[in-house]
């Protein structure tokens, strides 16, 4: 589904991602972890097309297209979607209007017929209720005067609602109580399928104990330096990242 | 022949001299004679004065205006006066050219504690509410437009609200300019008294007849009592050739509440200026404004609060967008006095500039004569939130949606702050009309 091929980028005349590799089927969960300035949201906000980042090489395919080379609406019209880690607060504009926005957009992009406001209102409700989300938070403005919690939360609920092939999840667990944890995990899970792709950014396990991946990959200084599965993760959750730094020094 | 203006209305004041009176005391005439002499030593102010320097009323100076008498298309007239009307529950006021129109007005059934009366019927009063009150903020000197108005005025509302009473239903002022085939000249003078623990909801709405040419030029003082609070909203939708010039003067009295919030879409030249004064500690104020203007229009607002008593706040946010070669104007003065210590004033201006041609010309003023105050003031002039643009193209949203969902939202948000259902209604329809957001 993804194929990352020695991508580099930067930002200004900072060199944060020097040549990644990485290969992601459908139906896998990857998780990327490392260290703080490692360069994980780096490529998860490269790969959905943020424009301050400048790609210097590498190339990346997406479903056999080349994904660098597709506008931002685009690439989420086709199925990728981010999480971010700080959602942007739009004042003035509705939860509800801009859910619906961004669902027919895809559905003009795909050639699909539009979705029916009653269609819409089911799901919407439907999907709020597994993330125990207020119905009076759709009338609210996008992300405004939502707590942490509640902004990672709305991420996870625009996931469920669009149904994205590969998502991208930016450091999702933080700011988030365990139990906010779990709800966030079990809205991820719901979308595990074998047409679906999961990369989850992270710098602490936590997140992986409820979102099991089957590859761990481990970033540091802009390139994966090693890869293995969920053990991986706990060897790094017991050893902590400094023993990366001398990996990465004598290599 | 070109007439300059000054010339004309110096014509008619010559032509009146002291001959007509409209029957009113003498303390109106000398206010009016005072005007007159005001205006006549100044005339227009032209861009070499401080106060409008961004703003070039030579078009105004340069046209011929007949000094509006009677009504001018009553037909017309009628129907803007209803495309305006808001609410049928409202106690209504319609003035055509200045005049009052009563039959155009609904105050069948006022709620008690409520007066409403037009101004030359007050003036006729023996418990007249204007006397001693009109003419006491508005000083003639402080604009050449407010010796014009006061020179001229021949008509205006005047409302009062009892001590304690909390007036239910909406009241609204309806400010109808027409003069079919003559370029007119309109001059409301207005008043408005609360008294002490008073509560009122009051809408100003100005129209005119599309495409006219006109002078609308209203001068406002209003009144709160202790512990009164105001809410005032101000729509002008004038014809969009037609010149805008409004004054609104504040006085409140200890722990009052003044909200204003204004919303300009009409006229080629609007100018609009609102002045409070607080008279007495724990007072507050809120200025919230938001400007839609394209073509070559230009709006113009400003903003002066005399922060002149302890533990006051002024929140005050004011809101543009800007097409075409249209160009604003915000200046907003907050003047806190020796005395004013623990002043609390915000103030913010942000302006979207949706073409290179068009101009906004900000400017802050911030007079700070005590020390323990917190005063903040930011203004951003810019395009549209490359972050909030991001997260939406991010979510499938085409760019070209995605903008003006943004305008939209930059705009809405003055909107929401709106707190009067019908008023709230029709704002939104006229921005969904302008800056809509498509059907998604």
């Amino acid at each position: 589904m993804l194929e990352i091929k020695n991508l580099s980028a930067r930002s200004e005349d900072t060199e944060i991602l020097k040549g990644i590799n990485l290969s992601v089927k459908a139906g896998e969960v990857h998780a990327i972890m490392g260290p703080n300035g490692s360069g994980k949201s780096t490529l998860a906000h490269v790969l959905a097309g943020r424009e301050d980042y400048e790609v210097t090489s590498g190339e990346v395919t997406y479903e056999g297209q080349d994904l660098l080379a597709m506008e931002i609406e685009e690439r989420a019209a086709e199925g990728v979607f981010l999480a971010y880690q700080y959602p942007v607060e739009i004042p003035g504009v509705s939860n509800k209007y801009f859910l619906k926005a961004a669902i027919n957009s895809i559905r003009k992009y795909q050639k699909q017929p539009l979705i029916k406001t009653s269609e819409f209102l089911d799901l919407l409700k439907s999907n709020l209720a597994k993330l125990g989300m207020d119905k009076e938070m759709m009338e609210r403005s996008v992300n405004e005067g939502f707590s942490g919690g509640e902004k990672k939360r709305n991420e996870i609920l625009q996931m469920a609602m669009l149904q994205p092939k590969l998502a991208l999840l930016d450091e999702t667990d933080s700011g988030l109580d365990i139990d906010a944890l779990k709800i966030v995990a079990e809205g991820v899970n719901a979308l595990r399928s074998p047409e679906r792709a999961i990369v989850v950014v992270t710098h602490y396990q936590r997140l992986l104990d409820y979102i099991v991946p089957d590859f761990v990959h481990v970033l540091s200084g802009g390139k994966i330096v090693r890869s293995g599965d969920r053990t991986l993760a706990l060897e790094l959750e017991s050893q902590g990242y400094a023993f990366l730094e001398a990996e990465t020094a004598s290599a | 022949m070109i007439v300059t203006e000054t010339t004309s209305f110096q014509e008619h004041f010559e032509r009146i001299g002291q001959t007509e009176s409209a029957g009113w005391p003498d303390w109106v005439t000398e206010l009016q004679a005072a005007g007159q002499r005001r205006f006549s030593q100044v005339g227009f102010p032209t861009t070499k004065a401080e106060d409008w320097r961004f703003t070039n009323v030579s078009a105004i100076a340069k046209h011929s205006f007949a000094i509006a008498t009677a009504a001018g298309d009553a037909r017309l007239a009628t129907e803007l006066a209803g495309q305006a009307t808001l609410d049928d529950q409202a106690v209504r006021l319609v003035f055509v050219n200045g005049q009052f129109a009563a039959d155009l007005s609904d105050t069948a059934t006022l709620p008690v504690g409520l007066t409403v009366r037009n101004l030359a019927n007050d003036l006729d009063a023996d418990d007249s509410i204007a006397t001693g009150r009109l003419g006491r903020q508005a000083a003639v000197e402080r604009s050449p437009f407010t010796a014009l108005n006061t020179a001229l005025f021949r008509d205006g509302v005047v409302v009062q609200v009892a001590d304690g009473a909390t007036i239910e239903p909406l009241v609204q002022l309806i400010f109808v300019t027409t003069g079919g085939e003559t370029a007119v000249a309109s001059s409301a003078r207005n008043l408005v008294a609360l008294g002490r623990e008073s509560r009122l909801r009051l809408v100003e709405t100005h129209v005119g007849a599309p495409g006219e040419t006109y002078l609308a030029n209203h001068v406002t003082e209003i009144e709160l009592g202790d512990n009164a609070v105001l809410d005032h909203h101000k729509l002008q939708g004038d014809s969009i050739a037609a010149f805008h010039i409004a004054s609104t003067h504040v006085s409140q009295a200890a722990s009052s509440v003044y909200r204003n919030h204004y919303f300009a879409f009409g006229a080629s030249l609007s100018r609009n200026e609102i002045l409070c004064y607080h008279g007495g500690e724990d007072v507050e104020t809120v200025l919230n404004g938001l400007y839609l203007v394209s073509g070559t229009q230009l709006a113009d607002c400003r903003t002066r609060i005399d922060h002149a008593m302890p533990n006051c706040r002024s929140y005050e946010m004011y809101k543009g967008i800007l097409d075409n070669q249209a160009r604003g104007v915000f200046n907003g003065k907050i003047h806190v006095h020796p005395d004013a210590q623990k002043t609390d004033a915000k103030q913010s201006n942000q302006a979207l500039l949706l073409s290179d041609d068009a101009v906004i010309d900000t400017k802050p003023e911030l007079e700070i004569y005590a020390d323990d105050v917190r005063c903040t003031h930011g203004a951003t002039v810019g395009e549209l939130d490359d972050r909030a643009l991001f997260y939406l193209r991010s979510r499938g949203i085409p760019e070209s949606l995605a903008r003006k969902i943004l305008i939209f939202a930059f705009a809405n948000d003055v909107v929401q702050g709106v707190k009067v259902a019908p008023l709230k209604k029709h704002l939104e329809s006229i921005l969904l009309a302008d800056h809509g957001l498509p059907n998604v």
